[in-house]
C-alpha cells in the first residue's frame, strides 16, 4: 500500500505544487496581507487588524464601485442567457448553413477581449465611430458613448451581451442534443404545442446547463477587466469602474497592497456567497434526469 | 542517468526564476553564467554590460522605431555595452511595469518614467540619486544646460534624480485655413480666456467644434495650465500639500464647463487624449490644446495651414511641463550603473536631443541642442518648433506629489464630474482637496 500510495502522491505533485504555488499560498497571503499597511509610505508592512476594510466602508469609489458591478452584472447575465437559450434554440433547428450559423454567433467567444474592446471603442467613438456615422446619416445628434455617465455604464453592457451570448450558446446547445427526441415524440402525440412543449419538457430540462451557465456568467461579470483598461479605464469619474479594475488601481497604481488585498477578499466572499446561493438554493429545484 | 537529473534540476530551477520567485536580484540565470565565461575569454574591464531599457510612448508617430534605432547606434559605438531596448506601452503602463518590477527585486537598469513619479519612486526607495555621476561627467556645466523647467520635477532635497528627455509642454494647435475662413487674422491666435471663447464660438459651425481640450487620462495636466495662467501651481515643491480648492481653480474649471455646455464650442462629455490630434488632422475641430509632443505627427499629416501659440493667457501666460525622464534604478551592480550613467549621458547629447525634437516634436531639454546647426536649420524653417521652448518661460513643475496615483486619481476624477455635470466646478473640487488632503496627511506628520 505504501508503494501505491507514493506513486500516486508523485503523479499528483506537479498539480499539486502548482495548486499551491498559485491559488492556496496566494488566498493565504492576501488574507494575512488584507490585515497590514502596506503601501508607499510604509517601507515595512505593518499589522492593522481591521482598520483596511473600515476605509473601505468609509470610501464612496467603493461602494460606487460595488453597484456598479451589481447593476453590470444584473444588466449582462440575464439577457444574455436568454439571447444564448434563443441562438441555441435556433441554431439547433436550422436546417440550412448550419455550420455558418453557429460559427456566427460563436465568433465573438474566439475573439481575444482585448481585440473586442478596440473593435467596439470604434463603434462608439465619436465623431469616426460607426454608430456615430450611422446617426449622423439619419440626422441625429452625437452621442460621446464613452464619456458621458449616463451611456458608459449601457454601452459596457451592451457589448458584453454581444461578446458572451454566444458562448453561453455553446452549453445551451450541448444541453439541447441531451434531450432525447421521444420526449418530442410523445409530446407531438399528445398534441402539445411548441410554446408547451418549451415551457414542460425543453426548458426543464435544460436547469443543469441554465444553473451552470448562470453561474459562470455571474463570475464572469465580477471577473471580466480587460475591456475597462482599453475602453475607459474606469471613467468618466468612476462610472464604469468595476471591482477588479479598481482592485488592480489600488494594487498597481496607487501600490496600497494592503488594500488591495482587503478588496480582493471581499470578492472572493461575494462570488462564494453568489456561488454558494445558486448552488444551494436552486439546486433543488432542479430535475436532473 | 546523472546529467539527466541535473538537466532537469537546472530546468525546474530556472523556471522558478523566470516565475519570479527568486528574492536574490543578482542570481538571474544569466549573471550566474557570464563571470565564468568571462573569466576564461577576457580580461574584466572588457567585460560586457548588459542593460535593460523600459520606455513609454505617449505620442503619435513610430517612436519606437526611432528609440530602438538610436538603442542600436549606441550599442555600435560602445561594443561592451548592450542595451535592450523594451517598449513598456503608456506611461502608467510603464510604471506599472517598473513598480512590479521593483517589488519583484529585479527592476530594469534603466527607464524612461514621467518626471512626476519622483516621489513615489522615493518612497519607494527605488531610485539613485545621479549626482556623484554628474559631478565626474561635466558637473554644474552639463545639469546647468538643461532648461530650468524641465528639472523642477527631477530634483527634490538638493538631489538630481532624473535627466530629461522626452519632455514636453502643452501648446494651441490652430487650423489657420479654418481662421481665415471666418475672418479671423491667421496670425494671431488667441491671446486670453476671453478671446478663446469669441474666437471659438466663431469657428464653430456644423461638423467643426470650435476647441477640444482632452479630458480623459490625465485630465490633470489641461487643467494645470489653466490654474497656472490664472496664477498658482496645484501643489507645493516638496509635494506634501495640493491647493485644489481654491477660487481661480473654481473659475478655471467653470471655463471648461461652459465651453461644452453655455457656448457648446466643445464636445460635452470626456475627451478622448488620442482622438483629439486626428479631430484637428481631420478638421473636426479648428483648434486643440495638446502637447508638444504631437508637432511632428501634426506637421507630416495636417493637409492645411497650421499654426502652433501659446496657451491663451489669464493673469499670466503658463504651462506645465510634461513627459518622461531617464532613471537609474537601486540594485543594480556598478558596471550596470557606469554603463547606464554612459547610456543616459549618450542620449541626452545636444546633437541627439535636436535630432530627437526634430524626429518627434518633443522640446530639446537643453540649451546647447538649439545652438546646433540642424536645430538652428529647423526653427529657422519651421519656426512653430521653437513655441513650446519659448513658451517654457512661463513653465512650472507637473502635478508630483507623494502618493501620487491616489492624489492624481481623486483629481482627475473631480475634473471628469465636473466635466460631464455630474457636480458643480466647487463642489468637485472640495471634494478632490478633501480627498487629497487624507491621501497626503501621512506624509505631513
Amino acid at each position: 500500500m505504501g508503494k501505491t500510495n507514493i506513486y500516486a502522491w508523485l503523479l499528483l505533485l506537479p498539480s499539486l505544487i502548482f495548486l499551491i504555488l498559485f491559488t492556496f499560498y496566494p488566498v493565504l497571503k492576501t488574507l494575512v496581507l488584507s490585515f497590514y499597511q502596506a503601501d508607499l509610505g510604509s517601507p515595512e508592512p505593518f499589522f492593522i487588524g481591521m482598520e483596511n476594510y473600515q476605509r473601505m466602508m468609509e470610501d464612496d469609489v467603493f461602494w460606487k464601485v460595488l453597484k456598479n458591478n451589481l447593476w453590470f452584472a444584473l444588466g449582462t447575465v440575464p439577457t444574455s442567457m436568454a439571447l444564448a437559450l434563443g441562438m441555441a434554440l435556433f441554431a439547433n433547428k436550422v436546417l440550412r448553413g448550419k455550420g455558418f450559423v453557429r460559427t456566427a454567433f460563436f465568433y465573438p467567444t474566439v475573439v481575444p477581449m482585448i481585440a473586442v474592446a478596440n473593435i467596439w471603442l470604434f463603434i462608439y467613438t465619436p465623431e469616426y465611430g460607426a454608430i456615430s456615422q450611422l446617426l449622423q446619416w439619419l440626422g441625429q445628434g452625437q452621442i460621446n458613448w464613452l464619456g458621458d455617465q449616463t451611456f458608459v455604464m449601457w454601452a459596457m453592457v451592451i457589448m458584453v451581451i454581444w461578446k458572451e451570448a454566444g458562448y453561453f450558446m455553446i452549453f445551451y446547445l450541448a444541453g439541447l442534443q441531451n434531450i432525447s427526441e421521444e420526449m418530442y415524440e410523445s409530446a407531438s402525440m399528445d398534441g402539445a404545442k411548441p410554446w408547451t412543449v418549451f415551457r414542460r419538457v425543453t426548458f426543464p430540462l435544460l436547469m443543469p446547463t441554465t444553473l451552470f451557465v448562470m453561474v459562470i456568467a455571474v463570475t464572469n461579470s465580477f471577473k471580466l477587466v480587460d475591456h475597462l483598461v482599453i475602453m475607459t479605464k474606469g471613467g468618466p469619474d468612476n462610472a464604469s469602474n468595476l471591482l477588479l479594475y479598481y482592485i488592480f488601481e489600488t494594487a498597481f497604481s496607487f501600490w496600497d497592497q494592503g488594500m488591495a488585498s482587503a478588496l480582493t477578499i471581499v470578492m472572493v466572499v461575494l462570488l462564494l456567497l453568489l456561488a454558494a446561493f445558486q448552488f444551494f438554493g436552486l439546486d433543488k429545484k432542479i430535475h436532473y434526469n | 542517468m546523472r546529467k539527466m537529473w541535473r538537466n532537469m534540476l537546472l530546468s525546474v530551477s530556472s523556471l522558478a526564476l523566470a516565475a519570479g520567485c527568486s528574492s536574490a536580484p543578482t542570481s538571474s540565470p544569466q549573471d550566474q553564467a557570464k563571470p565564468v565565461q568571462a573569466e576564461a575569454t577576457a580580461p574584466k574591464q572588457e567585460e560586457k554590460v548588459d542593460l535593460t531599457f523600459f520606455y513609454p510612448v505617449a505620442v503619435g508617430g513610430p517612436l519606437t522605431k526611432i528609440v530602438d534605432d538610436m538603442a542600436e547606434q549606441f550599442n555600435q559605438e560602445h561594443p561592451n555595452i548592450q542595451v535592450k531596448p523594451v517598449y513598456t506601452g503608456s506611461y502608467q503602463d510603464t510604471t506599472t511595469k517598473i513598480q512590479a518590477a521593483v517589488q519583484g527585486k529585479n527592476p530594469p537598469d534603466v527607464a524612461v518614467m514621467l518626471s512626476t513619479e519622483l516621489f513615489t519612486m522615493l518612497d519607494m526607495d527605488a531610485v539613485l540619486p545621479l549626482d556623484d555621476f554628474i559631478a565626474k561627467d561635466g558637473g554644474s556645466e552639463y545639469i546647468n544646460d538643461f532648461y530650468p523647467g524641465f528639472m523642477a520635477n527631477s530634483q527634490t532635497e538638493g538631489k538630481t534624480y532624473s535627466i530629461p528627455f522626452q519632455r514636453s509642454t502643452i501648446v494651441l494647435y490652430y487650423n489657420k485655413d479654418a481662421f481665415r475662413e471666418v475672418g479671423l487674422d491667421p496670425e494671431k491666435p488667441p491671446q486670453n480666456w476671453d478671446e478663446l471663447v469669441e474666437y471659438s464660438k466663431k469657428l464653430k459651425k456644423d461638423g467643426r467644434w470650435g476647441v477640444e481640450i482632452p479630458t480623459s487620462g490625465f485630465p490633470y495636466w489641461m487643467f494645470q495650465a489653466f490654474a497656472l495662467q490664472n496664477g498658482k501651481n496645484l501643489m507645493s515643491e516638496d509635494g506634501k500639500k495640493v491647493y485644489f480648492e481654491t477660487p481661480e481653480n473654481v473659475e478655471a474649471l467653470q471655463l471648461w464647463v461652459d465651453l461644452a455646455k453655455k457656448h457648446q464650442v466643445m464636445p460635452e462629455g470626456v475627451i478622448e487624449w488620442a482622438t483629439v490630434p486626428s479631430d484637428f488632422l481631420e478638421g473636426k475641430t479648428a483648434m486643440m490644446y495638446h502637447t508638444t509632443g504631437n508637432l511632428t505627427n501634426v506637421k507630416s499629416n495636417a493637409k492645411f495651414d497650421f499654426g502652433v501659440a501659446y496657451l491663451p493667457a489669464k493673469q499670466n501666460f503658463g504651462s506645465p511641463t510634461g513627459g518622461g525622464n531617464f532613471y537609474m534604478f537601486k540594485g543594480i551592480d556598478e558596471s550596470k550603473q557606469e554603463a547606464s550613467w554612459k547610456f543616459i549621458r549618450w542620449m541626452t547629447e545636444p546633437e541627439r536631443a535636436a535630432q530627437w525634437s526634430i524626429d518627434t516634436g518633443y522640446v530639446a531639454t537643453r540649451k546647447s541642442a538649439y545652438e546646433t546647426d540642424k536645430m538652428k536649420q529647423y526653427v529657422t524653417e519651421f519656426p512653430a518648433a521653437a513655441v513650446a521652448r519659448d513658451q517654457l518661460e512661463f513653465a512650472h513643475a507637473e502635478l508630483s506629489t507623494h502618493n501620487n496615483g491616489k492624489v492624481s486619481k481623486a483629481f482627475n476624477d473631480a475634473l471628469q464630474s465636473a466635466v460631464t455635470g455630474q457636480s458643480e466646478p466647487a463642489a468637485a473640487l472640495k471634494k478632490a482637496q478633501e480627498e487629497a488632503d487624507k491621501v497626503l496627511a501621512p506624509f505631513n506628520k
